[in-house]
């Protein structure tokens, strides 16, 4: 093929070493807002590419919630074929180039791979951004063909990565789509809750171009519940499709919440991400900065507002979390990212409540010792207070990133859409809620989970509603 | 883009401009608002919808130049746009034929956005009441507007220049001396007036629905920058209120949360009569 491509035996594959991916130096980093991990050249990326084994029956891809062919397009960047990867990823993934920035691919493709057994596992992510990125920036991919128009409309609510598989893989169909969201700019939380050093929020615009190009309309600042109802909706189109994610922000519910000072992590990452309060005044929101910064929470919304506090001037950032390094939910690299940064990490230990002064502004956070106990329903050990062991972490700013939970408004201003105590609606595995003609997916579904797993949801849903625009069957089990 | 359709100025630093919004004229209920972003730059902002015609597809809001988005916005022109404006956001405010009188108080862009809701419960058969309050009657807005809906209304200047001299509450008080037979009280303004009215009403046990102006950033429950605690548990102003039981409101966290931002905007303040005129926006 090209000149890329090595023969290579499994022993000389085994014994590539896996690349490393080039780093922005962290005290340099915590300056700036710019991407942390800098991305692979032509000649690292084919080099990993030869460590793929191109298993007869990958255990990588059963690992992968979009089922991705991984020794598919893996293999054409080894044989050089940039292009033809990309168009590979397309196939299964309306978001490729997100996803090889911010899947756990540690607990997916690259925990079940072959190679990994003896040695570190293909480093699938960086390859699948590398060749998603080539064809955003190198040369570009040719729109796919649509199929002739259905004459069929379709409504998708929020435009997350739920929503923007559901509304690609629709238009392709030859149905026509609008995608309604209700903030100003499209794609979900990988722009206003993924920091622009994680996920630059171009690599977002570019692939929302994809489905607009397509011809998916898209129209903003429209909060279906408020400006328009899920009934509304189902006069105008023949199916629609709620994405509208898991919006609304946990808190712990103890005293002092409400101080001045402590955010949610879903309020500090908005005003910065979406709103770009770091370029306060130039831009006009402003977001509390410096001093002692404090996050309650250990996952990858932790992870980002921590780091993003350091980039706004903290003098010290500290994570609290109530186990061990071991449980954190945070991918891997983005803990390594924040300690390489110099974020404390301040384990098994529990807010019992804020303190604030006669402003009304936090000046602290009293906490209790935490020792692991038993392993509970998730598997990972039960932390438990230790009697007597309060002590208080200063702070002039706090972030509450515990979680998030279902936003309410869809759901109460619509009929006949069952919803679990939780608020989270109920669907079957295809996304059939139990309104005919209603499908949902993604986190607010499941909860909050992850990018994968949503567009996972709406490749599922978008073959259900492309039947059910055929035959207009609605199983009724579901409706029972 | 939402074009502005035409723009009046009612007092020093109060303005009433009408906004072509056909989505929100085509939903909007009394006591709902919208969320405006006036440049790609700018904040977001919550103002009332004080009218709205369904037909013609336009919204009033009534605002008061307080810092740099609103003095940037009181510059636009008709013509000009503005290119964001999402909503109807928050609860409609619950209207009924209530067993009694029902009394709107409103102090500043508050008379404005108290407005929809005096005439939703005048439509709903009741006798309705307006006490307006303002420093001066300079200042006082929208007073025909509200005569046209109301069965009596009522001012309060502090000068004493028009209407009786004093506070809104002066005026309550006065009422419910003269034995009103008042029912559900609605103060609309600053939170200084909704909590002194509360207190009022409290040994009275009149029910008294306040609409909190919490500070904002999606309006839609997302972020809990609204929230505010009512008896005793957190709510998000923006989607479980707007109006809440001002019995119950902590207004002591409220007012202080109102304040978080008060050295930033100050530096907005300033930047905006710096740079205001150069942002790169809709016109
Ligand atoms: C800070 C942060 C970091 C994360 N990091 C990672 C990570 O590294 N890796 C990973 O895999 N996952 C990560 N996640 C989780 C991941 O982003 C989500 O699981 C995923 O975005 C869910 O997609 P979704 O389409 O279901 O919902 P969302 O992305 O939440 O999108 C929902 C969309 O619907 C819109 N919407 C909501 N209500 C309405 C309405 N009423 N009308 C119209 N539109 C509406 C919203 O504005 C939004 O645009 C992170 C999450 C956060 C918050
Ligand atoms: C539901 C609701 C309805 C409102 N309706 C009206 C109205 O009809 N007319 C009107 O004149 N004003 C209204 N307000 C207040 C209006 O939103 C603020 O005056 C405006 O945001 C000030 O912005 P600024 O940049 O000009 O001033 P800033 O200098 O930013 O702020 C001045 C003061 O306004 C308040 N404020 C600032 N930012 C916000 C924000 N994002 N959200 C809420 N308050 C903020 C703060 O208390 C602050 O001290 C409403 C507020 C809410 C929450
Ligand atoms: S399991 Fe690993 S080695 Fe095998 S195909 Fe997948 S990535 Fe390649
Ligand atoms: S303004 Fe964000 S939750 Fe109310």
């Amino acid at each position: 093929m090209s000149d890329y491509s090595k023969n290579l035996t499994i022993a000389e594959r085994c014994a590539i070493p896996r690349q490393p991916m080039p780093h922005q130096d962290p005290v340099e980093r915590i300056s700036n807002f710019n991407e942390v991990a800098l991305g692979w050249d032509k000649d690292t990326a084919v080099e990993e590419a030869h460590r793929c084994l191109l298993c007869k029956t990958p255990k990588c891809v059963t690992n992968c919630p979009a089922e991705i062919d991984i020794p598919g397009f893996i293999r054409k960047i080894a044989d050089g074929n940039f292009l033809e990867s990309a168009r590979i990823l397309r196939a299964s993934s309306a978001l490729p180039a997100v996803c090889g920035r911010v899947c756990p691919q540690e607990s997916q493709c690259e925990l079940t791979c072959s190679l990994g057994k003896k040695y570190q596992p293909v480093a699938i992510g960086r390859l699948e951004r590398f060749a998603s990125d080539y064809a955003l920036f190198e040369e570009e991919l040719p729109i796919p063909d649509t199929a002739p128009p259905t004459g069929k409309r379709v409504a998708v609510v929020g435009a997350g990565p739920a929503g923007i598989t559901v509304a690609g893989d629709l238009v392709k169909l030859g149905h026509e789509v609008t995608l309604f969201e209700a903030l100003h700019e499209p794609g979900g939380v990988l722009v206003y809750g993924i920091p622009e050093f994680r996920l630059p929020k171009e690599i977002v615009r570019l692939e929302l171009e994809v489905i607009q190009k397509l011809g998916v309309r898209l129209v903003k600042n429209f909060v279906v519940g408020r400006t328009a109802t899920v009934d509304d909706l189902l006069e105008e189109f023949d199916a629609v499709f709620l994405g509208n994610g898991a919006g609304a922000p946990k808190f712990l519910g103890i005293p002092g919440e409400n101080l001045n000072g402590v955010y949610s992590a879903s309020e500090y990452l908005t005003r910065c991400n979406l709103m770009k309060s770091h370029n306060f005044p130039g831009n006009s929101t402003p977001v509390a900065e410096g001093g002692k910064v404090v996050v309650l929470g250990g996952g990858n919304v932790a992870m980002d507002a921590v780091r993003m506090s350091l980039r706004l001037g903290a003098d010290e950032a500290t994570i609290l979390y109530r186990r061990s390094r071991k449980e954190l939910p945070a991918r891997i690299e983005e803990i390594e990212n924040a300690e390489a940064e110099g974020v404390n990490f301040n384990y098994l230990v529990n807010p019992v409540r804020f303190i604030g002064n006669e402003q009304n502004w936090v000046t602290g956070v009293e906490c209790l010792r935490m020792e692991l106990g038993e392993p509970d329903s998730s598997g990972r050990c039960r932390p438990l207070p230790v009697k007597g062991s309060e002590f208080v972490v200063p702070a002039e700013m706090v972030i509450v990133a515990i979680g998030q939970s279902a936003n309410p408004i869809v759901a109460s201003t619509a009929t006949g859409i069952e919803t679990d105590e939780r608020g989270y609606f109920i669907a079957d595995d295809d996304g059939r809620t139990t309104k005919p003609g209603v499908f949902a997916g993604g986190d607010i579904v499941t909860g909050a989970a992850t990018v994968i797993l949503a567009i996972g949801a709406g490749k599922k849903s978008a073959r259900a509603i492309h039947d059910y625009l055929g035959d207009s069957r609605w199983p009724a089990e579901i409706l029972s | 883009m939402h074009t502005i359709l035409s723009k009046k100025i009612l007092t020093e630093r109060t303005w009433h401009m009408r906004v072509a919004a056909p989505l929100v004229a085509r939903k909007c209920c009394a006591g709902q608002f919208i969320m405006l972003r006036i440049h790609e730059s700018g904040e977001r902002i919550p103002l009332t919808i004080a009218d709205w015609d369904r037909a013609a597809g336009f919204i009033d809001i009534y605002f008061q130049e307080i810092g740099a988005t609103t003095e940037l916005l009181a510059t636009l022109e008709p013509g000009d746009t503005i290119l964001d404006v999402v909503g109807p956001l928050g609860n409609p405010s619950h209207v009924e034929k209530i067993d009694g009188t029902f009394v709107m108080v409103g102090g500043g862009f508050g008379i404005a956005a108290g407005y929809p809701v005096a005439r939703a419960f005048k439509e709903a058969g009741n006798r309705v009441v307006a006490v307006l309050g303002a420093k001066t009657r300079k200042l006082l807005i929208c007073e025909e507007m509200l005569k046209s809906v109301c069965d009596e209304v009522y001012v309060a200047t502090n000068d004493g220049s028009y209407g009786t001299q004093g506070l809104v509450s002066d005026v309550l008080q006065g009422l419910l001396d003269e034995g009103e037979d008042i029912r559900l009280v609605y103060p609309v303004g600053p939170p200084i007036m909704m909590k002194i009215i509360s207190q009022m009403t409290l040994p009275h046990k009149i029910k008294t629905i306040v609409s909190l102006n919490s500070i904002m950033v999606d309006g839609t429950g997302m972020c809990g920058s609204c929230r505010v605690t009512v008896a005793g548990k957190t709510r998000f102003v923006c989607s479980e209120g707007i109006d809440f039981d001002g019995h119950e409101v902590n207004w002591d966290e409220m007012m202080s949360r109102q304040k978080m931002y008060g050295r930033q905007e100050a530096v907005a303040l300033s930047h905006h009569h710096e740079h205001g005129a150069c942002w790169g926006g809709a016109r």
